[in-house]
């Protein structure tokens, strides 16, 4: 494979640092400033990242080393397509979610903005450290920087609840990254090397109850993030933060590096080709359908609309990781692609609940009662991310649910095709009550009539990312060549395992 | 010319320290200058002497001039010079730190102090770059009595916990003494390398048994190892803040280097690993100091207090690395030694501010002190994240080489306490954390249109003699993570003995 050496990636993650501290610098004094290097920021970013992807597409590697510690012991980026992927989904995202995010704290005259501002840089620089590192050193020191970083943002209203709910976030990821650490150090001292491989590096470095050890404290580490059960807890509870936090952080940055991680696991440390002979592929992928269907019914009993879609979110991740453990090359297909096509669903969803928390206050399911005639863009980009997420064509849920079922036929299971349906039906039986409930009901005694929309800063986002969800739904390699960035990662795995 | 710096790394503060009297009885005020500026030249020695045996190997300096065996020489390898840049850079840091902190509690004994101070940074260079045991032995004491004497003018309480500070560190001194003593009275010399010739054709004796016993021990209870610690948390919490800052990253950090020096170097690895059963011991203990060192300061509502505890946690990392006794452990035990330092260094500091400021060191009256000391809670923060393993800080990366020396040695209770520890150090920083940096816990959140009260509160920050040192120590935290690749690759990695 060619490789090609360049500073880029380290640029990539530098840009947003750097905009952090010249935010911080800036203060609450200079408003326009500081929002301005944040835009700015999330362009730059956007744009490093996406030249790098025509690049990958030919088929190279682009690999920057930072440090050296010992033979195998370094910080290294290193973009491959499955990289690249993400890091364009969180890069592109940040820009939809900067602008979002300014009408929000403006619009609510939130206090504590500039750490705020701060913070969610941090968070993205490491998003997409994690996203370019070339070996799992690389990704735990990202991963870490991650968890922290986004504790401010989760305890930002420094209420009660906000408070309680950082300290189960910091519990439940500082203990995975400390698991995390000494799964590290044993594949270190097993195998001499931690850099990610398509297919997989650890075959035959040691015995099986060892490797399913390894394997289980991998999936562990990084499922905590990806909400699998029954690690999910903190993410419900998470919900305090403010809204475009939630949307970019807990269901694009956050919980897909989570998801990232694990996908890594499984394809890229262990590899199809172990994983089958270990035979720990069917356990995880039961694990994976089991919070597919436990966090669907739970959502359904969910009348705070941010934890529905927590749930809701929680259901998601684990279809992507689902669609690694079968180990087939649709069903990969399938939860790679869904990576990106979940990533601008839910940010639609979250923006609109954020745009009506802004707009009415309103934070329940049951409040939402003919709201689709004062907001019918918000409500109207909710339902585009509704009928999506359930996997009705044209959205872009539909290819993913497509190739994740295809890919459950290939693995010769039978059962998982029909948990991709009860999922199916149960994104329905969740989701659709609200679009009834805001079109179709009589409103609410507060809801006007006429159109009254929340601040544009929140609905042009949110109605850009729901027609995204559309056009990749009809044309899934559009702009952000998603899908052949998708079919080379796969490609490139499946043709070592 | 290098020689020369080695000297002078010894002779310059130990008699600037007998011109801070005469200093002290024209003009009190010039001490502090006349202390900093003397400890800016060991820092310059030190960094010379680094470069000397980075570029051309160890080297000896023989005091006056006389021939190794009978007289005193000083040796320089990787080791001693690294951790000689440590011991000057961070006294002179808190040197400078302590001018305010001296103005307000000591304003009677300032010229004592200055001189105690000096005495005390030469006692422990002493240790670090002598080649001789019982030259150790001397700036041992040194060291120790300058340091009773510096904890008793403390605060209230202070007396008592040095005079228990006296009694046991005294009889950590005997038994060094008497393994002194005893490797004399088989061998017949004193001088390390000459001591590392003769002593292998003797493993088989028991008074060299013997002798190692009394080392490990006395060095144990210097450095403060579980349970040996017990003086320890009274000592280092009484002493007025500029002492607590010098002596805590210092203090037991040099006796465990004495501990690699004496394990590694004057008797050799093998022996120290294979033929006495005394890692395993040291190890477990280290656990213990670990989780004990933990729970105390969990139980702590006393900021120092707290602190204090940790770093009786903290030497258990250090003797976990040294007694896995495998390259990547010690790589992590002497870089832990750095770090350690320069952490704890960087929160003594802070609580020193902090009582300058407000007075308290309670936990909980720590409220809004974001808001009015922004770079020292900066600071803090960065250090505490450190503390808790999270990286770019450079306590992730000697966790990180511990956890592997571990797991190469397969101790796995070993390193689960290491990573339990930086859980419990989360839990114990994140508490002072959310109290300095969060309101205190209201019951609801004005939802509509950010009507929740702002008190006004003041910006009153530290003087800049106490944010300076700050600042540095904490920028130190994350540069040192940064760069711990180059500085194992360039000095530690030498520093490890090469039959590992």
């Amino acid at each position: 494979m060619d490789v090609l050496y360049s500073s880029r990636p380290l640029w990539a993650v530098l840009v947003s640092m750097i905009a952090a501290f010249l935010i911080l610098a800036t203060g609450e004094k200079n408003r326009n400033i500081r929002e301005s290097w944040t835009i700015m920021a999330a362009l730059a970013k956007f744009l490093i990242v996406f030249s790098m992807v025509p690049v990958i597409l030919q088929g190279k590697v682009i690999e920057y080393t930072i440090v050296t510690f010992y033979p195998g012991l370094l910080l290294q980026f290193r973009i491959d397509a499955f990289g690249m992927l993400f890091g364009v989904i969180a890069s592109s995202l940040w820009i939809a979610t900067s602008f979002y995010s300014i009408g929000y704290v403006r619009g609510l005259n939130e206090h504590a903005q500039t750490r705020y501002f701060f913070a969610f840089a941090m968070c993205l620089s490491s998003t997409i450290g994690i996203a370019f590192s070339a070996n799992l050193l690389t990704f735990l020191v990202f991963y870490e920087i991650l968890t922290i970083a986004t504790y401010p943002l989760v305890i930002h209203k420094e209420s009660k609840e906000g408070i309680m709910g950082g300290r189960k976030y910091l519990a439940y990821t500082l203990t995975a990254g400390c698991v995390l650490l000494f799964a590290i150090g044993m594949i270190y001292y097993m195998t001499g090397t931690l850099d990610f491989k398509a297919g997989g590096f650890m075959a035959g470095s040691g015995s099986s109850t060892v490797l399913i050890m390894l394997f289980a404290m991998l999936i562990f580490g990084f499922g905590v993030k990806a909400g699998i059960m029954p690690m999910h807890e903190w993410l419900p509870t998470a919900m305090v933060a403010p809204t475009p936090v939630s949307a970019l952080l807990h269901a694009v940055a956050v919980v897909k590096a989570g998801v990232f991680g694990c996908l890594r696991v499984i394809l890229y440390v262990f590899g199809p080709g172990l994983l089958h002979d270990l035979g720990i592929w069917l356990i995880m992928a039961y694990i994976a359908s089991f919070t597919i269907v436990v966090a669907g019914f739970l959502a359904l009993g969910q009348d705070h609309l941010k934890r529905r879609l927590a749930f809701s979110t929680i259901n998601n991740l684990a279809m992507i990781v689902l669609g690694a453990a079968l180990l087939t090359k649709s069903s990969m297909t399938g939860g790679i692609i869904h990576m990106a096509n979940h990533a601008f669903m839910k940010i639609t969803l979250f923006f609109c609940a954020g745009a009506i928390h802004v707009k009415m206050h309103k934070d329940y399911v049951s409040q939402l009662d003919g709201l689709g005639r004062q907001m019918p863009l918000t409500m109207g980009a909710f339902a585009i991310g509704a009928i999506g997420l359930s996997g009705i064509p044209p959205m872009s849920g539909f290819i993913s649910k497509w190739f994740l079922c295809l890919g459950a036929l290939e693995a010769n299971q039978i059962i998982f095709l029909f948990v991709f349906m009860t999922s199916a039906m149960l994104d329905v039986a969740f989701f659709f009550p609200i679009i009834y409930n805001s079109f179709f009901k009589k409103p609410m005694d507060d809801v006007a009539p006429h159109f009254d929309e929340a601040p544009m800063f929140m609905v042009i986002p949110l109605v850009i990312t729901a027609l995204l969800s559309i056009v990749f739904g009809i044309v899934p390699d559009a702009f952000f060549r998603f899908f052949s960035l998708t079919s080379l990662a796969v490609q490139n795995i499946m043709g070592v395992g | 010319m290098a020689d020369q710096f080695a000297a002078l790394i010894i002779v310059v503060p130990l008699i600037a320290s007998l011109f801070v009297p005469v200093f002290g009885w024209w003009k009190k005020k010039l001490c502090y200058p006349w202390v900093v500026a003397v400890l800016v030249i060991p820092l310059i020695s030190s960094l010379s002497v680094l470069n000397t045996v980075m570029t051309t190997g160890k080297f000896s300096y023989r005091l006056g001039g006389w021939a190794p065996p009978w007289g005193i020489e000083y040796m320089l390898d990787h080791l001693s010079a690294f951790v000689l840049v440590i011991v000057s850079s961070i006294s002179l840091i808190v040197a400078i730190y302590s001018k305010k902190s001296v103005e307000d509690n000591l304003p009677e004994k300032t010229v004592p102090f200055y001189t105690l101070f000096l005495l005390l940074v030469t006692g422990l260079m002493g240790i670090v770059i002598t080649g001789d045991v019982f030259n150790l032995f001397v700036f041992l004491e040194i060291s120790a009595l300058s340091c009773y004497a510096l904890i008793a003018i403390g605060e209230e309480g202070a007396p008592m916990a040095t005079f228990n500070y006296i009694i046991i560190g005294t009889i950590g001194a005997c038994f060094y003494l008497l393994g002194i003593g005893y490797l004399y009275i088989a061998t017949g010399s004193l001088n390390m390398a000459d001591l590392a010739n003769i002593l292998p054709d003797l493993y088989h004796s028991k008074v060299i048994l013997v002798a190692f016993a009394f080392f490990t021990v006395g060095l144990a209870i210097k450095a403060g190892l579980f349970p040996l610690h017990t003086w320890l948390p009274d000592a280092y919490c009484t002493a007025p803040s500029a002492v607590s800052a010098l002596i805590a990253p210092l203090m037991t950090k040099v006796a465990a280097y004495v501990m690699i020096r004496l394990m590694f170097t004057v008797f050799q690895p093998n022996f120290s690993v294979n033929m006495v059963p005394v890692m395993p011991i040291l190890g477990w203990l280290s656990v213990m100091a670990i989780f004990w060192g933990g729970i105390k300061a969990l139980a702590q509502t006393d900021l120092k207090r707290m602190l204090v505890y940790v770093v009786v946690a903290e030497v258990g990392y250090i003797v976990i690395g040294v007694s896995v006794a495998n390259r990547m452990g010690l790589t992590g035990a002497i870089l832990h030694i750095m770090n350690d330092a320069v952490m704890m260094a960087c929160l003594f500091l802070v609580v020193g501010a902090i009582l300058y400021k407000t007075g308290t060191r309670e936990i909980h009256q720590l409220r809004h002190l974001n808001k009015k000391m922004p770079f020292t809670m900066a600071a803090f923060t960065i250090t505490a994240l450190s503390m808790c393993g999270i990286p770019p800080a450079c306590g992730f990366f000697s966790k990180w080489y511990l956890i592997l020396g571990t797991i190469e040695a397969g101790q796995w209770v070993w390193a689960a306490a290491l990573l339990c520890s930086s859980l419990i150090n989360a839990v114990l920083f994140f508490r002072v954390i959310e109290c300095a940096y969060l309101k205190p816990m209201e019951p609801a959140y004005a939802l509509n249109g950010g009507e929740t009260k702002h008190e006004e509160i003041q910006r009153d920050e530290a003087p800049l003699t106490m944010l300076v040192p700050i600042v540095i120590m904490a920028a130190g935290v994350i540069l040192l993570g940064i760069f711990s690749g180059k500085i194992i690759s360039s000095v530690i990695q030498f520093a490890v003995p090469a039959s590992f």
